[in-house]
């Protein structure tokens, strides 16, 4: 009953929808602000959730149906699973298990997978266009992270989110050493990648594949992918402040704020890249960086 | 059901649909994305894919090759959705009334699809922004 209402209430489903939706608004406000123009009111991501809810669902006749519709809300699932193991050992409700950090990463990757299930299934040639580059980007992005995450929990000995935060609190926070601070410029790279944001953003580009991986999706289950990105959108930047901050509301929330500003610069001075550029960028840069961090780490510098 | 009815008042995404027009209604399309008259204040932004669309926005007097293509758009877009015919071409065919390629304003094309389909008309050529916004709040009253 207490796990029920972890994920369905607080800090699951309700908590990180809402958090995560007010996220959306903040990013469109600040780019509209950005672009000097005015920008949409607070509830805007309710509306359009609230609009796609009441709108038709239109299966196409090519697409397998079952699959079409189940696998968008498989994905909602998964990703509020992720953020309710990360947030019940963040506010030390749950000691959590070993290995956790792992779990939710790969949580985390479940709504891409989904995604590219939906793309294949639509049986339109612009989605699939859409799937191929969707299925490099989750490769290309997994490698760097995947260091970085091991990087942090060999340093802390332990691979649980408890036992990181512990180690933070005891030997002091992972970003404020050399090895921190480039490791974490490597995992924004990653998560604006993994949210799909516009230097990355090319499964889903809007001018150049009319939406690409999207582009069947209509009514709910365009609803439902949108709050699994703007969960994700909450549940990525709290998967850092995990890794490279450890425990503290107040901190939390001073490093939350300052990871989505972080995201929404990036997003607005950017244009979007090629899929060669991305792979080659993520496969060689990144991971170079990444491996330079875990050496410095290594020499706890 | 009535909270999901307000909300899709608030948030309207626009396809983009030109079906032979002269281009300058599609260039004063984007004056609604500029600062000075943004758009995203009531929530209207520009989708890529009919299937997000709750309003598509049709420039131009339809021609014989344009028309399926406009009825397979519509047939794709979900319903509940407003149709926004759009300048003067829109409207009524505009200069090319009888030319022999044209089969229609956007209206006419539409009515022997779905009679019962919600159109807004926004006459001018092009229309100004300020014609743009109003129309497409009165055809949201509409609905």
């Amino acid at each position: 009953m207490k796990l029920l209402f972890y994920y369905l209430v607080f800090p699951g489903f309700v908590f990180a929808s809402v958090v995560g939706l007010l996220t959306v608004w903040l990013d469109r406000k600040v780019s509209a602000r950005v672009q000097w123009r005015y920008g949409p009111p607070w509830y805007q991501g309710f509306a359009d959730i609230g609009k796609l809810l009441y709108k038709e669902v239109i299966i196409p006749r090519e697409a397998f149906g079952s699959g079409f519709v189940t696998a968008p809300l498989f994905g909602l699932a998964a990703v509020t699973l992720g953020v309710t193991i990360l947030c019940v050992s963040f506010f030390g409700m749950n000691d959590g298990f070993i290995g956790d950090i792992i779990v939710v990463w790969y949580l985390f990757a479940i709504p891409a997978i989904a995604l590219i299930y939906v793309g294949s299934t639509s049986g339109n040639p612009l989605s699939s266009v859409g799937v191929s580059r969707e299925i490099k980007l989750l490769l290309s992005y997994d490698l760097p992270m995947i260091i970085i995450i091991v990087m942090m929990a060999s340093k802390a000995g332990s691979f649980s989110i408890q036992g990181i935060m512990d180690w933070q609190r005891a030997n002091g926070s992972n970003i404020s050493s050399w090895y921190g601070i480039l490791g974490f410029a490597v995992s924004i790279f990653c998560i604006q990648a993994k949210l799909g944001r516009v230097p990355f953003d090319l499964p889903e580009a809007e001018t150049e594949l009319g939406s690409g991986i999207l582009i069947e999706l209509s009514g709910g289950l365009l609803a439902a992918y949108e709050l699994s990105k703007a969960i994700m959108l909450f549940g990525l930047p709290m998967f850092l402040i995990i890794l490279f901050r450890g425990k503290g509301i107040i901190g939390g929330i001073l490093m939350y704020l300052l990871i989505v500003v972080l995201l929404i610069l990036i997003k607005n001075t950017n244009p979007r890249v090629r899929i060669d550029h991305a792979m080659k960028y993520f496969w060689g840069w990144m991971s170079g960086a990444a491996i330079l961090a875990g050496i410095l780490a290594y020499f706890g510098v | 059901m009535d909270i999901l009815k307000k909300s899709f008042k608030k948030s309207i995404w626009v396809f983009h649909l030109s079906t032979a027009a002269c281009n300058n209604c599609d260039i004063e399309v984007l004056e609604l994305l500029t600062p000075r008259y943004d758009v995203e204040r009531f929530g209207i932004k520009l989708v890529g894919s009919p299937r997000h669309a709750d309003a598509l926005l049709v420039c131009g007097s339809v021609n014989a090759h344009a028309k399926p293509r406009l009825l397979e758009v519509y047939r794709q877009t979900p319903k509940p959705c407003l149709v926004v015919a759009f300048g003067s071409c829109g409207c009524s065919s505009g200069i090319f009334r009888d030319s022999y390629s044209i089969v229609g304003p956007v209206d006419k094309v539409l009515k022997e699809e779905d009679p019962d389909v919600k159109i807004v008309y926004i006459p001018g050529c092009p229309p100004k922004p300020e014609a743009m916004i109003e129309g497409i709040i009165k055809g949201l009253e509409a609905i």
